[in-house]
């Protein structure tokens, strides 16, 4: 890429939107996934009586169910990123890439 | 933090536990075992034919020729993480202390969202064959690369040591064979591997021994379920009732009470991860960005499904394996140490010939796992230290790949040398070692190459030593090996992870010299983000799949 090119693309509306697009899906997932893990991790070193209680009178514990839903969680986070991304990101870039090749 | 280390050092709990057992009692020849052993190393071994014919250029050798699918590359990730650590080494966490095996599973599955949203698409943007190419993306190639290939090769080299010599001692305890054969059998196997069929042999090794591992696992569980009438409360009481800690084993035991502790650790796994070169390199097998990204959601999603299996064979075992008086020997305790659960439980549940094809599978994950570690330390030598800094670009790529054969063999050979230096070494502090390492050294060089701008090679350089250097100053203060090998009275660092402390300094060290380098070449360097940002943002220009 020349430098004519770069300044193109840099001032270009759908580069400009991509970005803006892109950035705010994973910085507010990546924000999303750290305060579930470290949230679970603080919990486990001030709190841990209260994931030992039990979730329905039973054996089974509030901290299990926050272990197993944490999995669930991590997978559709990434499911959700991988969505948004191939309908909203990608179509965009698509339509950037070909401008810019003209 | 004792079963912390416990974790870490699961090659060496092998090395202690088992080879008491193996000389306690010379075991006879598992056959089954053997036998099904067998049939994956043939098999694997006409793959690695078959990916040698189609293996002739460079890109081939390194990335498998960038033609893997997001599905495929997800299979073969998730199989780098499941690897024998943590298919032996949880479930023995959940069968002793229940409840704290699963703050492992979850700290290691919780990087792979972070590592999908922040780095595979810009990984595989920006970079050809190995991580440094991004790291030297724009900055100076020469001591850039030098410091990423001596990351690299730190890393692989103290992990291959640390599985070598639990390969060794697990297979000598689940065949019957001799440590010495052992070893030399997986060094001898990885080198056919990685020499003759390159990243595509490794991959697809990769991907049979996951599916493998997968399918056993989802047996086990399935059976452990059905024992229970398929319910997850009847196995959990049933757990509580039998375990010497009663219902404790359903909450935390005061595994990570120390919050400083909790956070170390949880940043060590996190970005430990992210910062394994083999790991990394598996993103340029892919296509493009799409399927990069697609291979993150699909290992997320195996691993995931992985991990919630293991909490089910975990407390099955708990029931079914420690009530059983025949898997106790003459004092009480687990025959084979207490990483043999899985195995024990796989013969309570399926008899002597899915005991055999668990022994099968645990050998292969090993094999599968030290193949990928050559690959990525072979690339290392021949495309960064070779053709990059000593030929300057100038090498031809059969050269290159000449070179990167010689450093296989010469990997392997040191592989099963060092493996058989250390077999009756305390190596534990080693395996705790990597994952701290690859957070440090690796990490936060290669997460502020993409995302600052005003990164330079002097703060690359130095943020990349100071986080090698801590990592490894911190470790051997901490009490794993202060304490336990060197046997001093106190650890002068209370901390058993060093990861908070010597990322936090790496990242600093970084951002200092960066900021404070004044040179014209720094500017220039700062001046050649905007470039890689549209790059790494957008995919223009970045290298395709290679056709033939």
């Amino acid at each position: 890429m020349t430098p004519q090119d770069i300044e193109q693309i840099r001032q270009h509306p759908d580069f400009v939107q991509l970005v803006r697009r892109k950035q705010n899906l994973y910085w507010s997932l990546t924000l999303a996934m750290l305060v579930i893990y470290y949230g679970f991790v603080l919990l486990v070193a001030f709190s841990p009586s209260t994931l030992g209680r039990s979730l329905s009178g039973g054996v089974t514990t509030v901290g299990m169910l926050v272990g197993v839903a944490i999995v669930l969680l991590a997978f559709a986070l990434t499911g959700f990123y991988v969505y948004r991304a191939n309908n909203v990101i990608d179509p965009l870039n698509e339509k950037l890439k070909q401008e810019c090749a003209q | 933090m004792k079963r912390l280390l416990a974790l870490f050092a699961l090659p060496c709990v092998f090395a202690t536990d088992l080879a008491l057992a193996a000389e306690g009692s010379a075991r006879p020849l598992n056959w089954n075992a053997i036998g099904m052993f067998l049939v994956f190393v043939l098999f694997t071994l006409g793959v690695t034919r078959w990916a040698a014919l189609r293996t002739r250029s460079a890109s081939d050798f390194y990335t498998a020729g960038g033609g893997m699918s997001g599905l495929q590359n997800g299979l073969a990730i998730a199989g780098d993480m499941i690897s024998a650590a943590s298919f032996l080494g949880i479930s023995a966490m959940m069968f002793l202390n229940g409840y704290d095996g699963l703050l492992y599973a979850l700290g290691v599955l919780a990087g792979w969202p972070i590592i999908l949203f922040l780095i595979a698409e810009r990984l595989r943007n920006l970079g050809k064959y190995t991580f440094a190419d991004v790291v030297s993306y724009r900055l100076e190639q020469t001591p850039v690369r030098l410091t990423s290939a001596f990351g690299t090769l730190t890393v692989a080299l103290m992990y291959l040591v640390a599985q070598m010599v639990g390969a060794g001692k697990l297979i000598e305890l689940l065949f019957g064979i001799s440590y010495l054969y052992a070893v030399m059998l997986v060094g001898v196997l990885m080198v056919f591997y990685v020499t003759f069929g390159g990243m595509l042999a490794t991959t697809w090794v990769q991907i049979i021994k996951a599916v493998m591992l997968l399918f056993g696992t989802s047996f086990m569980a399935f059976m452990v379920l059905r024992h229970f009438g398929f319910s997850t409360e009847a196995m959990f009481a049933g757990a509580s009732a039998v375990h010497a800690k009663g219902s404790a084993i359903m909450a935390p035991g005061g595994l990570l009470s120390n919050p400083i502790d909790a956070i170390s650790l949880g940043l060590g796994m996190m970005f430990g991860t992210a910062g394994l070169p083999h790991i990394l390199m598996r993103f340029f097998t892919v296509s493009d960005a799409k399927e990069a990204r697609k291979s993150v959601f699909y290992a997320t999603g195996f691993i995931g499904y992985f991990y919630l299996l293991l909490i089910v064979v975990g407390f099955g075992a708990i029931v079914m394996v420690g009530t059983d008086p025949a898997f106790r020997d003459a004092s009480g305790a687990i025959i084979g140490g207490g990483n043999m659960i899985a195995v024990h439980l796989a013969q309570a549940v399926g008899g002597n010939l899915f005991l055999g094809f668990i022994s099968a599978v645990a050998f292969a994950t090993i094999l599968a796992v030290v193949a990928g570690l050559a690959l990525s330390g072979a690339s290392a030598v021949s495309h960064d230290l070779y053709a990059c800094v000593l030929r300057k670009g100038q090498a031809s790529e059969q050269q290159e790949m000449r070179v990167s054969r010689i450093a296989t063999l010469c990997i392997g050979v040191l592989a099963i040398v060092l493996g058989l230096l250390f077999e009756s070494q305390n190596i534990a502090f080693l395996s705790g070692l990597v994952l701290a390492i690859a957070a440090s050294v690796n990490f936060p060089v290669l997460f502020l190459s993409m995302f600052w701008k005003g990164l330079t090679t002097r703060g690359a350089v130095t943020g990349s030593l100071a986080g090698l250097v801590s990592a490894i100053v911190l470790l051997v203060l901490s009490p794993a090996v202060w304490v336990n090998v060197l046997h001093h009275e106190r650890a002068l660092f209370p901390y058993s992870n060093p990861a908070l402390f010597s990322m936090s300094l790496a990242f600093f060290s970084a951002w200092l010299f960066s900021v404070t380098d004044t040179s014209a070449r720094a500017e220039l360097e700062r001046g050649r983000y905007l470039a890689q940002f549209i790059r790494s943002m957008t995919g223009i220009g970045a290298s395709g799949a290679s056709k033939h």
